[in-house]
């Protein structure tokens, strides 16, 4: 029965294996699952071997081979929905539906599922319900909503009241508000469209190079790599075909600023990127969309086949002789990992998320082996207005060595919760400030593979060489467990790590039950050198960024709010407070169908 | 025809490398042990266990990935770099179920080799003791994943040597397993025992049936010497 289908999807796309994610979110959508039969199918269609389907699919949250419902619910369980009340909402629809997280009704009308940060922390608690988002849950909205999917409602009809600006798009037909909180100089201002792709062709790729180097343009998911440079090491190395991607994947829990851009100014980052086309030398431009974010792909699609009518995509643009350039939109299915640019380019070419090895880089080999210049979607979008206002002007935005603009998606314990497009230099004591937050007792800056800042450290400012971010912040107040918060990042780790490397894969679990295990206040004074050791060697021993960042949470409390875990381990006095007899007992005890005589917990 | 020669340092040690090398390669002609698990002569590098993570230059790599290059500073047999060995070799032994006492492998274990040679007898953080499933329906070849440390070492054998697909890996984060290229079992692939793939595995989880005792414990590879040695005593 699903042979059919399979087969058509399959040829859709040519039964080309690198184009095996669009292949399977498709299936997945249409079929609910994807089952061995139709691993099988998929793998002759495509000539791949079956195992290697399997591996993809088996790799992202948002695929599976077991069926589910006819939709699917993802609560988000982030800690900032967590803060707001995202445990209750998740009691609202287990009593309501009936089912625990995880299961499926028994009509096979829902599934119930838990899914990390969706992007929409400014208006948590938020659930992602097939494509369809649902924001600022309140457990009567939550009881709502569940009757209506019980009753057999489609997801898009759970969309009540649109939000702001293009959320109320015919294409987007969203919920989602932007927040905007604050505009800038460089990606909220006055402007007109393509001044800076019109400006760039009439230039060399060298002079642009040369443009952007001026401007000191660094990478803005985080790394901070120079742009220029970046796009001239692409630019020289060895290759007829190259490719400019767009990381379009923010997975970082607290970030949703790349939503926004997308949502409001993508023809300012479909420029960015076409200018990235120009000066590298690449006919191939890709962006890596979130899954999380499905919601937007129509309406991206329709803004790419307009630019394509008004040649601004497509061959000899605006009549550039040989200016050849064109976008797709790769559609991720839920793999945090797939925010790190070789992951992702794993991804797009149809593979697991898991990192690449490096060298060669991804400007040497990249998609596919071409040469690649991967960068995010504010880097574009600064790029397209370098190219319209100079190098000069934005050198002298922000600071000297950190020039132009930052956006912050700034949550958590916040009035002003929202997007903020502030200069670099800014100080955390402005930033909250800014977005009204009171009596505040630790800021996450950079998302969990940032650091968990304290008061002493409020003066620091956000820049490439003081505090450097992607841009999430998020604020927790005095009444606040920090140790929670650290425990919930290690979780999220430990979840989204691709395991593909020994300390990322099993170092992550073990600092995460170590920290249980204090919060619990099983916890003893050598847990926390232990806990330090062993972060250190997670952070040196891993692959890639995410297990070398992964240990922050933990790390940078042990260093800011060292007094949180004093208080609560014991001295070490040669018994190990984790170790619980009765659960040890357990197992041997139902063999044995009666309770320990000694170890009886109500003896 | 000589070829350039590559000039660079490994913990002070001048050594001469050529291009296309890496360090671990070497490293390896010139006597010097990094150790290693995921590494396989004759395959792409996976970079995986990361035991031979060195500093090049002060910044972490893995030898077996990373290409010699004129002039680097290579830090190999430190404290440091040590004591992250160690804590990696402990991680394996802590995410798995490994019993050495009744294992086909014993003495011949990369693994366990190598906690020896660094001293380790117990791990020392505590045993997750994970169920892992066991796949004896191949009649010469059986998978015991309790001892699997996804190293990739089968998986990039039957692609690079064996020219078929056996062995790939699903799922992701510690609950990433091996898989094999069939609806069910072992049983189901066109795996054979003449394969590479069946003898690539450095620790117990790919055995060949019926020869596990041919040489009896205490005479066996890793028994006799340490493992690094045979790269060591040149």
């Amino acid at each position: 029965m699903n042979d059919k289908i399979i087969s058509q999807v399959c040829s859709t796309y040519n039964n080309n294996k690198t184009r095996m994610m669009d292949i399977v979110t498709t299936l997945n959508k249409q079929l609910g699952g994807i089952d061995d039969e139709s691993i099988d199918l998929i793998a002759k269609a495509t000539g791949s071997p079956r195992v290697l389907v399997e591996s993809t699919i088996s790799f992202y949250s948002f695929l599976s081979k077991d069926k589910k419902g006819d939709v699917v619910v993802r609560l988000c369980n982030d800690v900032v929905d967590n803060m707001q009340g995202a445990k209750e909402i998740k009691e609202v629809f287990e009593q309501e539906l009936g089912i625990k997280c995880g299961e499926t009704t028994e009509d096979g009308k829902v599934t119930l599922e838990e899914t990390p940060c969706i992007g929409m922390c400014d208006q948590a608690p938020a659930a992602l319900i097939n494509e369809t988002v649902v924001t600022s849950l309140t457990k009567d909205k939550a009881k709502q909503v569940a009757q209506d999917l019980k009753g057999g409602a489609a997801a898009e009809t759970l969309v009540k009241d649109l939000g702001d600006g293009n959320n109320a798009n015919d294409l987007v037909k969203s919920m989602v508000n932007n927040n905007v909180k604050k505009k800038g100089e460089v990606i909220f201002a006055d402007r007109e469209d393509n001044v800076g792709l019109k400006a760039a062709i009439e230039k060399t790729p060298e002079s642009i190079i040369e443009d952007l180097k001026i401007s000191k343009l660094r990478g803005r998911g985080g790394a901070g790599f120079p742009t220029g440079l970046k796009w001239a090491f692409t630019r020289s190395a060895d290759g007829d075909n190259k490719t400019v991607i767009c990381n379009a994947d923010e997975g970082e829990p607290g970030t949703f600023k790349d939503r926004v851009i997308l949502t409001e100014e993508c023809n300012l980052l479909f420029e960015g990127m076409t200018i990235g086309g120009y000066v590298i030398g690449a006919e191939t431009g890709i962006i890596y969309l979130r899954g999380e974010y499905a919601y937007l792909k129509v309406f991206l699609e329709d803004a790419l086949d307009k630019r394509r009518e008004a040649n601004l995509l497509g061959k000899n643009i605006l009549g550039k002789d040989g200016f050849n350039f064109d976008i797709r939109i790769q559609l991720g299915a839920g793999a945090y990992i797939c925010g790190e640019e070789s992951s992702l380019i794993s991804s797009c070419e149809g593979l697991r998320g898991d990192p690449k090895t490096r060298p060669p880089f991804p400007a040497q080999k990249g998609y596919l082996q071409t040469p690649t210049a991967v960068n995010n979607v504010e880097t574009f979008c600064s790029v397209a207005r370098i190219l319209e206002k100079g190098g000069v002007w934005f050198a002298e935005i922000g600071t000297e060595a950190s020039p132009g603009t930052k956006l912050l998606s700034i949550s958590g314990d916040c009035d002003n919760p929202g997007v903020y497009e502030f200069e670099f230099g800014v100080t955390i004591n402005d930033m909250l400030s800014e977005s009204g937050a009171k009596d505040t007792k630790a800021v996450l800056v950079g998302g969990p593979s940032g650091q968990i800042i304290g008061k002493d450290d409020f003066d620091k400012a956000i820049c490439y060489d003081d505090l450097a971010t992607g841009g999430a912040i998020v604020v927790f107040n005095s009444t606040r467990d920090i140790l929670k918060i650290a425990l919930e990042y290690m979780e999220f780790f430990v979840e989204e790590s691709c395991g593909y490397c020994t300390p990322c894969r099993a170092g992550n679990v073990l600092l995460r039950n170590c920290l249980e295990n204090i919060v619990e206040g099983k916890g003893q004074t050598t847990d926390l050198k232990y806990l330090e050791e062993l972060g250190e060697s997670v952070q040196f021993s891993s692959r890639c960024g995410l297990g070398q960042t992964s240990p922050n949470p933990i790390l940078s409390t042990l260093k800011n709010f060292k007094a949180d875990y004093e208080a609560l381990v014991k001295e070490d006095d040669g018994f190990n407070p984790a170790f619980d007899i009765n659960k040890a007992l357990s197992v041997a005890e139902d063999i044995q169908g009666r309770k320990s005589v000694i170890f009886n917990e109500n003896h | 025809m000589s070829e350039k020669t590559i000039k660079f340092k490994i913990d002070g040690k001048e050594i001469q490398g050529k291009v296309g090398q890496t360090i671990l390669e070497a490293a390896e002609e010139a006597g010097i042990y990094i150790p290693r698990l995921c590494h396989l002569k004759g395959i792409t590098p996976h970079g995986s266990c990361r035991v031979c993570t060195v500093k090049v230059n002060g910044r972490p790599q893995t030898a077996c990935t990373q290409p010699v290059v004129e002039g680097i500073e290579v830090e190999n047999d430190t404290e440091e770099i040590t004591e992250h060995r160690k804590n990696i070799i402990d991680m394996l032994f802590v995410e798995g179920n490994h019993f050495c006492m009744f294992c086909q492998k014993s003495g011949n274990c990369e693994l366990q080799a190598l906690a020896y040679r660094f001293g380790i007898l117990a791990p020392k953080y505590p045993y997750q003791f994970p169920k892992r499933e066991l796949d004896a329906t191949h009649p010469d070849i059986f998978i015991d994943k309790n001892c699997c440390i996804l190293c990739g070492r089968c998986v990039q054998t039957s692609k690079d040597i064996d020219g078929k697909n056996v062995f790939e890996f699903v799922g992701r984060g510690p609950e990433k397993q091996l898989a094999v290229n069939s609806k069910a079992n072992l049983a189901g692939t066109d795996i054979s025992v003449t394969d590479k793939a069946a003898e690539a595995c450095p620790v117990g989880a790919i055995i060949k049936k019926q020869e596990g005792y041919a040489v009896p414990v205490g005479k066996r590879l890793y028994d006799i010497k340490p493992i690094g040695s045979e790269i060591e005593n040149k």
